[in-house]
């Protein structure tokens, strides 16, 4: 699919304001857009990615050589279209695939950030994208839409920015990390940081990479993105091969699924950015500014147009915690629809074939854009 | 179209801000928004409704109006509609004031329990009564909690809420305004909608 973009370089005068009270320059924003900006600046839709995602969409990733993530989504004819939306999709502040993060260049030592990278938070990655879209000339976008952390800064930016947001779609999202969420980022941290060639965070300098912790940071997060029902149904107790091996070889196949998973995923991702995304994450909490009343987060936001959607079978961010956003919403007396999609497929069924979930989107984007006088 | 809706619709003010409790698959939402041009809301504890409401087009949260109503702030709607559905709420006095907390008008409607072919049912065969408004037998309808004319009548009186108006429904035939403390339209009603506000 035809798909423009770049690295936006916000100069020195600009710099990011941090959540911890740090500041944070040069900026620089990656970013991918989808289909043209109309006229009247009406139709940007900015897609939000999850942890270990990244601005390739719809285009093929360009370490993996993979379609985009969202494929499925983001199309011709599909319920986000270019030929109808302005697309953008921007890597996330603290990322590994060209926006600013725990990788990119210290400039006041000429080294790495590494460990000296400020701490973030899921708002301060909304401030870059407000920045970014900002700088492309958008006021007002017809859309946010994200799933998992990208649901999360839907979220934040209609808690943010509400006046520059028409709609906002959380999908299989939370207003904040619960302590198993926050327990399941901290092993994954902790698997990091027991790789000594981690080396404290400065490892790019030392030439090495930690990949044998992240790739165990990243089997045991893969777990929480799947069902019990949906391992069950595609490994059960099947082996690799005929018969055990009485050892420690990869008998099964679920073994031999997650050690995949991990050894995939070192080649596209940061170990640092890893430690930085996850704490944004567990950081989030979204009624903490409002005296813990998640309804004051929305109260601004009663233009805005909500949908919020999430998975029966999903246990990492579970229906419970959309419908704690979705009561929230009610209390705040914005207009919003949710519902639960019935699917044993877990988390992961974001990225998975679900006709409910497009169905869901078609219908409230179009009615969306009826409202905004689009076509 | 159902007669129920169309003196729901009758009911509506246009541009008003309507909660619609228990809404299916959104044909009344879908009928006011084109019609009255209503600020539209609904709430539907099955996913299959909701998800045809949204696909639609239409603002509808899924939740049970037994434990959700209360998510919703005072007065934040001008109407709220219970169509047909407060026979199967868990706890309908609670349902039906909180429909006049969150909205100033509510707009209720339900099989009329003291309907004669119901009583005849009972008196004549002495089976629970298969009508035209309570299609199901007893062991798979989804009425828990019906009521007569009177009994609702009586909840009305008890929650100190007021009478707009009240219109009987039967038989497919228009709604004729009644006056439901009347003996003979317990018997003559085949369903009942009320205008209630806050006493």
């Amino acid at each position: 699919m035809e798909s423009g973009g770049g690295v936006w370089r916000f100069p020195a005068e600009r710099p990011l304001r941090l959540d911890s009270g740090a500041t944070l320059s040069p900026l620089e924003v990656a970013y991918r857009t989808y289909g043209h900006l109309n006229a009247d600046r009406s139709n940007a839709v900015l897609v939000l990615h999850a942890l270990t995602g990244d601005q390739y969409l719809a285009s093929t990733q360009p370490v993996t050589g993979k379609p985009g993530w969202w494929t499925r989504m983001v199309g011709r004819g599909l319920p986000l279209d270019p030929d109808r939306h302005f697309i953008i999709c921007a890597n996330v502040l603290g990322g590994c695939m060209g926006t600013t993060g725990p990788g990119s260049t210290d400039p006041a030592t000429g080294a790495p950030w590494g460990l000296t990278f400020p701490v973030i938070t899921i708002a301060d990655m909304v401030r870059a994208q407000a920045m970014l879209v900002e700088a492309l000339g958008i006021e007002t976008l017809f859309a946010v839409i994200g799933a998992s952390m990208g649901g999360m800064q839907a979220l934040q930016w209609a808690a943010d920015y509400p006046d520059r947001v028409f709609s906002a779609i959380c999908i299989a999202g939370a207003a904040r990390h619960s302590a198993q969420n926050i327990a399941f980022h901290e092993v994954g941290r902790a698997a990091i940081m027991a790789d000594p060639d981690w080396r404290g965070g400065a490892y790019e300098s030392a030439g090495v990479r930690p990949e044998k912790g992240l790739a165990v940071a990243r089997m045991a997060a893969h777990i929480t993105y799947l069902s019990e029902a949906a391992l069950q149904r595609k490994f059960g107790r099947e082996l690799q091969r005929d018969g055990l091996s009485w050892g420690f070889d990869t008998d099964f196949q679920v073994e031999s699924y997650l050690r995949h998973q991990g050894a995939s995923f070192v080649d596209r991702f940061d170990a640092n950015s890893y430690l930085y995304i996850t704490r944004a994450l567990d950081y989030f909490d979204l009624a903490a500014a409002y005296d813990g009343q998640l309804a004051g987060a929305f109260v601004r936001a009663r233009d805005v147009r909500f949908c919020v959607l999430s998975f029966s079978s999903d246990w990492l961010y579970s229906t419970a915690e959309s419908r704690h956003v979705v009561r929230a919403l009610n209390a705040a007396g914005c207009r919003a629809s949710f519902v639960e999609i019935e699917t044993d497929k877990g988390h992961d069924a974001i990225f998975l074939d679900e006709p409910a979930l497009d169905s869901a989107l078609r219908g409230f984007l179009a009615s969306a854009a009826e409202k905004r006088g689009l076509p | 179209m159902r007669e129920d809706f169309r003196e729901i619709l009758r009911l509506t003010p246009a541009g008003a801000r309507v909660l619609d409790v228990g809404c299916g698959e959104g044909d009344l939402l879908d009928l006011l928004t084109r019609e009255r041009g209503v600020d539209g809301q609904g709430l539907e504890i099955s996913a299959a409704g909701v998800s045809a409401c949204l696909a639609r087009g239409l603002a509808v949260v899924q939740g049970d109006a037994d434990r959700d109503l209360d998510s919703f702030p005072t007065r934040a709607f001008d109407m709220a509609i219970l169509s047909k559905t407060l026979q199967q709420m868990r706890d309908p006095r609670h349902v039906v004031s909180e429909l006049l907390r969150i909205a100033d008008r509510a707009v209720v409607s339900f099989p009329n329990f003291g309907h004669w072919r119901v009583r005849w049912a009972l008196l004549a065969r002495g089976r629970m009564p298969e009508t035209r408004t309570l299609p199901d037998p007893w062991w798979s309808t989804s009425n828990i909690h019906l009521c007569t004319l009177h009994d609702f009548l009586a909840l009305t009186d008890d929650l100190g809420l007021r009478i707009d108006a009240c219109s009987a429904l039967s038989g497919g035939r228009p709604a004729r305004p009644i006056d439901p403390r009347s003996t003979i339209e317990n018997w003559r009603a085949e369903a009942a909608v009320f205008v209630l506000r806050r006493g």
